[in-house]
């Protein structure tokens, strides 16, 4: 490692949380006109690394040095004004102001707003990144590529020195990646650090000047620059894939999902389309709040043994979907029929009657009460049901039996059917929900982002239980942004665009580029 | 500190359960002490003894069979209003308008008992005044509730406008439709001692205290042994799990607005009905924001709430005579219960970083 | 009844108006503050209590009703201090605090007038008057509206004030972001807490100089519990009125006309009880609720205590 070119770099830096080692003697460093790739999968320790080079936390051990000398990042505030900016994973933009006016917050209050001032920076960044935004657009108005446009011009506006960007592309149309992937070049090309956060490995190949593999927070390897331009792609997958798992096959499975590239081997079962469907939905809509996206006019057939994928940039209607499939939403029009039965006007419990289940993305949000018990948890949609109640009167013997029985099938790991859920890590608590969700007399499941924040191991029991459940005869909506996962699962690939089905494509060759060009809008001729 | 309690039968996992007890005594009986210590404090300052307040407290509260008499006839509105906070507060709702659901319910037994004990025999009179004060209350709730499941409009604001509203409406009640001519004073007939609730053992306490004892333990097993009960915890607790676990939210917040101020409501019926037989106008206790200490304190627990309860009827009825005697009023009674509440928080807080750092 | 539409009668109510509204404004304009910042500040009860108290005590004392009201306004933020510290250092329990610190200072302001006065109410003198030179000359208006203690123009400056600092500072972008986006402030550099922390004194400084003026100019006394509700009123005034200043005053305007109806109508002879008079402020809230009831937003992150890390 180059002393002397790094603007910033870190030093054995280790962080623990109780209970887990985020960081484990971490040494890197990152240089100006130098895209860094930080590669792992979910856990790995990469946000708690920014997290530190952000001011968020402080390392345990170790040190950060700035230009060559040691410095502590006290705050966001100071990491900002020693010119680091950068992009979070989730907006961090106040939905309710202007452009203008979220690049200007953090002034000092007894000064004035300098509308005037920070205008001649937002061109000037405008110019920098080549992008045309309103400054006065109301930012809860901007599309999320626009926003993230946003975000970068914050994090860039005290300094161009480096900036971390922290998986970037989730929530960006192919289109919005691309545009970004154009803006990385030209920040490097004007000498920015960029640090790109990514656990996809497909990104880090196309963006990457240089890669570090992180895993279970150590530095398990890097591809410098010369060495990374002289590779081919299959070449870097090796390569990664050795540093993660020490072997190209022992893993093979993981290796798949980190790449990306495992579907073919799992989908060659051919649906039978001849019988009747399971699931009709006909010109369904529903009402928006205030910034959702209602569903507009949606229809489609599910047939046994089917899985539908439905890709789509966030925030296009999939929350909609999966709800008003769920029966936790109203229909504002249309019909929904299950075997022939109209359940439109039904609600969630007369739905699971019909043996619809629905895993929804919010785990702990709305998914599960995190106060309550696992055993509670896991008959939460049955309350007053029998046999767990009888005429109103809870068993909690029985309840509890029944608990520790999902525990032991499902491999649930909690110390005990009592324990409250909201404290098992996010991969048991996705075990608790396909637990409760996916039992014998399910017949239509919707899985909301299933993957969403797990880590390999649990990522690839999510994907086996959804192939199993397709396998058994279940007709399976699965709602990712992860376009790897659909093309892992699905037999057919809808796409939502602003509420609407844009259209639905048959799983195969050359269904990227189709998918690719409905999720940016463009008719449905494209398929 | 929040409404996320959910109570199974049976000890916890992963330790000593005279452990977990020994923490729950600790969690409880340090805020009170803590309180009397700060409460002790101030009443060094404005130059009064706190140990001769105290003791006085104490003996005139709990120590005395007068006074002990007393303190249990104060526990049954105070019961009945810590019954109706425990399904409001388990359901995640703040019903803050006691004082209006509880004086409206005295308004409406007092007018209708004294009409009625002539000509109905008692055992059908003060079960109907009940029931007629239990609509009241819940009835007053309507609105907050309606405007809380329908356009999610923060019940604390509108139960508290409701309590305002609902007071100044007992007092135009009494003036312009219940005055008792015979009196001077604005107040509705007095039902006579003979048909109030029979008194127990031949002691001063009436039989409402029973009531409440009832209910109250009624309330703690419907919000832990049923379905119904399970569902109101679940709203309370994460309303957005209620609505994905196809809960009619609405439905059940309704219900549980109409269950609550329906209890305050009788509270106040049996308060008349027991004690004072006839409701003055401007009549207010305002016992409404003070038991909602007590309910946290026993972590919305009925049983533990009925600990808190007698303690603090004890720390009412001696406050009054200390009040006379010490030189110190009643309003001290206010402060104790502030830093009762402050201190339990603080506790709590304390305690959940410890938990933390365990973990 | 004649009486009624007698000049006396209309100045009278007018002048009425404006004294009862002030500390509604005062109180409004300071919930306003917290609740944009994302605080649920149901302690404010107690602020003005102790606001009144304090500013009486000062006034009564030192003779100076200047004194008073900075008194009052001291008051008020010291008990938003505990607010401050518990709720948004420790992020505990912003309803359980504020529950808390409503009783605590009922009590204890009651129980320190009883030590110090024991069981009479003395009075201050008439406060001073600063007549605005030209308007106060026009009947009825005049002396109704234009002839005031200084704190009623503050309070009216105030809102001018708040409407420009909300839209064009940089406190203003900060308190709309603590309340709607605190990871958003905290990431551009700006610690929430301090923001939020700043709100909750300031909304401490402006309630407790509302109960000042309700006791020194209002009433010209302290009585235990003498804000009567007046906090609360203040809360939802600032819920209704969605972050605009002005409306907090249209509010408090049409409060405060129909307080002081209630003693206009008992000077006027008029046979009503005075409770259902009343009732007519509370009515008209509960009134208001149910027709825009669609249309009351708050911040999305009111109540909730910031913690770095957390979504949101």
């Amino acid at each position: 490692m180059n002393q002397s070119t790094a603007v910033v770099a870190v030093r054995n830096v280790t962080k623990r949380f109780p209970g887990v080692v985020a960081n484990a003697d971490v040494s890197l460093d990152f240089n100006p006109g130098e895209v860094h790739v930080l590669l792992g999968e979910n856990g790995a320790g990469k946000s708690t690394l920014i997290g530190m080079l952000a001011g968020m936390q402080q390392p345990d051990e170790g040190e950060i040095l700035i230009g060559g000398q040691a410095v502590k990042i006290a705050s966001p505030r100071h990491s900002l004004e020693l010119g680091i900016g950068t992009v979070f994973q989730h907006v961090l933009l106040v939905p309710s102001l202007t452009v203008i006016e979220n690049l200007m917050l953090g002034g000092s209050w007894w000064q004035r707003l300098a509308r005037g001032a920070a205008l001649k920076r937002f061109r000037e960044l405008s110019g920098l990144l080549g992008v045309e935004i309103d400054p006065d657009a109301q930012v809860g108005r901007l599309s999320l590529g626009e926003q993230q446009q946003v975000e970068i011009m914050r994090a860039l506006w005290r300094g161009e020195k480096v900036l971390i960007l922290d998986e970037p592309t989730s929530m960006l149309t192919p289109q919005g990646v691309r545009d970004l992937g154009a803006v990385m070049k030209r920040l490097r090309d004007k000498g920015v650090a960029l640090i790109l956060i990514t656990h996809k490995l497909v990104e880090a190949y196309a963006f990457g000047d240089r890669i570090s593999v992180l895993r279970l927070g150590r530095v398990v390897g890097e591809i410098a620059p010369d060495r990374l331009k002289a590779m081919t792609e299959k070449q870097v997958t090796d390569t990664v894939i050795q540093m993660m798992f020490g072997t190209v096959e022992a893993h093979a499975r993981d290796a798949e999902i980190l790449t990306g590239r495992g579907r073919a081997a799992h989908r060659d079962r051919a649906v039978d389309r001849s019988g009747a469907a399971r699931l009709q939905v006909r010109d369904v809509g529903t009402e928006a709040e205030r910034g959702a996206c209602p569903l507009r006019s949606v229809s489609f057939d599910l047939w046994p043994g089917e899985v539908l994928g439905i890709a789509g940039v966030d925030g296009n209607g999939q929350k909609h979907l999966a709800e008003v499939l769920a029966g936790q939403r109203h229909a504002s029009g249309g019909k929904i029929e299950i075997g022939g039965i109209d359940v439109t006007a039904d609600g969630v419990p007369e739905r699971r009657k019909h043996g619809v289940r629905y895993v929804t993305d919010e785990r702990l949000g709305e998914g599960t009460v995190g106060a309550f018990s696992v055993a509670t948890n896991l008959v939460l949609k049955e309350i007053g049901v029998a046999p767990f109640w009888k005429r109103g009167i809870s068993d909690w013997n029985l309840i509890h039996d029944h608990a520790r029985t999902q525990i032991k099938r499902n491999d649930i790991r909690t110390p005990s059917e009592k324990i409250p859920v909201g404290r098992l890590s996010g991969g048991n608590i996705q075990k608790v929900l396909l637990a409760r969700e996916l039992n014998a007399e399910a017949s239509v499941a919707v899985f909301n982002k299933p993957t969403y924040g797990l880590d390999l191991q649990n990522t690839r029991l999510a994907h086996d239980r959804i192939l199993a459940s397709a396998e058994s005869g279940m007709a399976i909506v699965v709602i990712s942004t992860d376009l790897d996962e659909l093309l892992e699962l699905s037999d057919r690939i809808a796409v939502m665009y602003q509420g609407h089905l844009a259209g639905i494509v048959e799983n195969g060759p050359d269904v990227e580029r189709k998918v690719g060009m409905l999720m940016t809008g463009a008719q449905k001729d494209a398929a | 500190m929040s409404a996320e309690v959910e109570t199974l039968p049976g000890p916890l996992p992963g330790g000593d359960r005279l452990k977990e007890i020994g923490a729950a005594a600790a969690r409880v009986l340090i805020p009170v002490l803590l309180a009397l210590i700060m409460g002790g404090i101030i009443l060094l300052i404005l130059g009064k003894d706190p140990l001769a307040y105290y003791g006085y407290v104490a003996k005139r509260g709990l120590l005395t069979w007068g006074g002990l008499q007393e303190t249990f006839t104060r526990m049954a509105p105070l019961l009945l209003i810590a019954s109706g906070l425990i399904v409001a507060f388990r359901a995640g709702i703040w019903n803050l308008g006691g004082d209006g659901q509880f004086l409206l319910g005295a308004v409406i037994t007092s007018a209708v008992a004294p009409l009625l004990v002539g000509s109905l025999p008692d055992l059908i009179v003060l079960p109907f005044c009940m029931l007629l004060s239990i609509a009241t209350g819940a009835l007053w709730s309507v609105v907050p509730a309606i405007l809380k499941a329908r356009y999610g409009i923060n019940e604390i604001i509108t139960s508290m406008m409701m309590s305002f509203l609902g007071t100044s409406f007992a007092n135009v009640l009494i003036k312009l439709f219940f005055w008792d001519p015979a009196t001077t004073v604005p107040q509705t007939r007095t039902l006579p001692v003979d048909d109030r609730l029979p008194r127990l053992f031949g002691s001063t306490v009436h039989a409402g205290v029973l009531i409440a004892l009832a209910v109250i333990i009624l309330v703690h097993l419907m919000m832990t042994r049923t379905a119904f009960g399970l569902k109101l915890q679940v709203v309370g607790a994460n309303p957005a799990a209620a609505v994905h676990a196809g809960l009619n939210v609405a439905w059940l917040t309704v219900a549980t607005f109409a269950i609550s101020a329906g209890l305050i409501g009788l509270a106040g019926s049996v308060e008349i009905l027991g004690v004072f037989g006839t409701v003055r106008a401007d009549w207010n206790p305002a016992y409404g924001l003070l038991v909602v200490p007590l309910v946290f304190l026993a972590r919305f627990n009925g049983y533990g709430t009925i600990g808190f309860v007698f303690f603090f009827s004890a720390l009412m009825i001696g406050g009054d005579s200390a009040a006379r005697r010490v030189g110190v009023p009643q309003h001290f009674v206010l402060v104790l219960v502030a830093l009762l509440l402050i201190f339990l928080a603080v506790v709590e807080y304390l305690d959940h970083l410890r938990r933390k750092k365990v973990r | 009844m004649e009486g009624l539409l007698t000049q006396p009668f209309l100045t009278a109510l007018l002048f009425g108006a404006v004294t009862a509204g002030v500390p509604l404004l005062l109180a409004g304009l300071g919930e306003q503050i917290s609740e944009k910042a994302g605080v649920l500040n149901i302690g404010i009860e107690g602020m003005m209590l102790f606001g009144a108290y304090t500013g009486f005590v000062a006034a009564f004392y030192t003779g100076s009703f200047t004194l008073g009201f900075l008194a009052g306004g001291v008051g008020g933020a010291v008990v938003a201090s505990i607010v401050m510290l518990l709720c948004i250092r420790f992020g505990l329990n912003q309803i359980v605090i504020g529950i808390a610190v409503t009783i605590g200072f009922e009590g204890l302001t009651a129980l320190l007038h009883y030590f110090q006065f024991s069981r009479t109410y003395p009075r201050l003198d008439a406060a001073p008057v600063i007549a605005l030179p030209g308007l106060s000359q026009i009947p009825v208006l005049g002396p109704g509206l234009f002839s005031h203690n200084a704190v009623v123009y503050l309070a009216v400056i105030l809102v001018g004030v708040f409407t420009w600092m909300f839209r064009s500072t940089y406190v203003g972008l900060n308190l709309e972001s603590a309340g709607n986006k605190p990871a958003a402030l905290d990431a551009a550099g700006v610690s929430v807490i301090k923001t939020r922390a700043l709100a909750v004194l300031s909304t401490g400084f402006l309630a407790g100089l509302g109960g000042a003026y309700m006791a020194n100019v209002g009433a010209g006394l302290f009585v235990p519990m003498m804000t009567g509700g007046a906090g609360f009123i203040g809360i939802v005034l600032a819920m209704l009125a969605r972050g605009k200043p002005l409306w907090v005053l249209l509010g408090a305007a049409l409060f405060g006309a129909s307080l002081s109806m209630t003693t206009a109508l008992q000077v006027a002879g008029v046979n009503v009880p005075t409770d259902v008079v009343q009732m007519l402020p509370f009515a008209m809230v509960m009134l208001v609720l149910v027709i825009f009831a669609r249309h009351s937003v708050l911040p999305p992150a009111l109540g909730l205590p910031y913690v770095r890390g957390d979504r949101g």
